[in-house]
């Protein structure tokens, strides 16, 4: 059994990896790494990733979630995530913020979905108290009615991870090539893509989000940063990532589903 | 103490759902256990019958995980190994491990469950079952809890 880090503080230790413009998928298998072969705490902020992807969560189907033709045409990656939840286009303008934890460091919370994602709600309600009306609404972040972050998790015997992909910005014309998904929350009611989600750069900058994000952590934990390289490349050499880049043959298979 | 009660009193100003919070769980958590059935303290259950043990997750963790939308399940002949994930269930925003409580060979898994995975919610100790394994170490059996002793496991889990 590892032994518990714990700070002077009395609080559980969490090292904090902020990193920028990191592709994906590579965030992805870094996370996943953590969580499955780490006892330590952590949390991992992308600020903005390299080029627009489309990320889908574990069962996602192409066929049901994306408009293939165009996302072939315009060669835009498509990725199956580890986590559960639904799917996303995620580009420069997104901010990626995960909490990897020991269930045990954070044992007020049930290792569930719904606890976990209300222990989440309750941090982030620090960041954004006084700056916007935030609430956790069925499963995403929303400024009111408007979701701003999306978030998925997984759970294994011991750890979880809670992530999410906060839109501080976004390109209007990409969510065209994401569908209406058949599980959505009810609050969207029938509203389009961009009458349903808002970006958060018109509430608060992208430094000050970290920032506050960061202090908020420090409330749950005693957080010490570590650097990006000491996690880039798997400490365990036998652990193999699960999220991946589906292949043209994968999505042109779909396409031909998806017109049947 | 002070933390949990804050957080439970913004939980209902944020309007969040928790199942443990809307149901007296200790009636629902005791009529919800088999007798004749073991249990793992991750929320798996065991039926030995004969030369096969049977293996799904109980009535408590479902409950919690809330609607299973997807499972993800080994295939048959692969091995499974004590307190190890073998496979994985999607739920709500999640993908949850699901641990074997004994070692053994997969013998049958149940198809079913690809076309719908709600019945484990709906039917967990039953059409909801996941995988048959042929034990390797029937003594781990023994290691596992009764009906009784899981129920109070669940009670004081719950309590937190």
């Amino acid at each position: 059994m590892a032994t518990r880090q714990v700070a002077r503080s009395g609080l559980p230790l969490m090292n904090i990896v902020r990193m920028k413009g990191v592709p994906i998928l590579k965030q992805l298998e870094i996370e996943e790494c953590l969580l499955r072969t780490s006892s330590d705490n952590w949390c991992i902020i992308n600020d903005g990733t390299d080029k627009p992807n489309i990320v889908m969560g574990i069962s996602g189907k192409p066929a049901e979630l994306v408009e293939i033709r165009p996302v072939l045409e315009d060669k835009i990656p498509v990725i199956r995530r580890f986590t559960g939840g639904g799917t996303v286009i995620v580009d420069h303008g997104t901010v990626f913020v995960s909490f990897i934890c020991n269930k045990n460091d954070v044992a007020d919370v049930q290792p569930y979905p719904r606890p976990i994602m209300s222990w989440s709600s309750l941090l982030y309600s620090q960041v954004f108290q006084g700056i916007a009306d935030f609430r956790l609404r069925e499963n995403d972040y929303v400024f009111g009615l408007r979701k701003f972050g999306g978030n998925a998790q997984s759970i294994t015997k011991n750890r979880w991870i809670h992530h999410t992909s906060f839109l501080w910005d976004y390109e209007a014309r990409n969510m065209s090539y994401l569908k209406h998904p058949q599980r959505a929350p009810e609050y969207r009611l029938a509203r389009d893509h961009l009458d349903f989600i808002c970006p958060m750069k018109d509430y608060i900058s992208r430094s000050d989000f970290i920032r506050k994000t960061i202090d908020a952590a420090g409330n749950h934990f005693s957080v010490e940063s570590t650097e990006f390289e000491a996690v880039k490349s798997p400490a365990n050499m036998k652990f193999t990532p699960t999220s991946r880049l589906l292949t043209n043959h994968e999505l042109e298979a779909a396409g031909k589903t998806s017109i049947l | 103490m002070a933390l949990r009660i804050w957080a439970s009193s913004t939980a209902n100003a944020l309007r969040l759902s928790s199942s443990s919070a809307t149901r007296p769980h200790f009636s629902r958590c005791f009529s919800s256990v088999l007798d004749g059935l073991k249990y793992a303290n991750s929320h798996e259950w065991v039926k030995h019958e004969g030369s096969v043990a049977t293996i799904g997750i109980t009535h408590h963790a479902q409950d919690h995980l809330g609607e299973v939308v997807f499972v993800d399940l080994p295939e048959t002949g692969s091995s499974v190994s004590k307190a190890t994930g073998f496979g994985a269930v999607e739920s709500v925003k999640a993908t949850s491990d699901i641990n074997s409580p004994i070692s053994g060979e997969i013998v049958e898994v149940n198809s079913k469950l690809s076309e719908t995975p709600g019945l484990i919610n709906s039917s967990p100790y039953e059409d909801g079952w996941m995988i048959k394994v042929k034990p390797s170490n029937p003594s781990e059996l023994e290691s596992l809890m009764g009906a009784k002793e899981y129920t109070k496991f669940c009670e004081e889990e719950d309590a937190h």
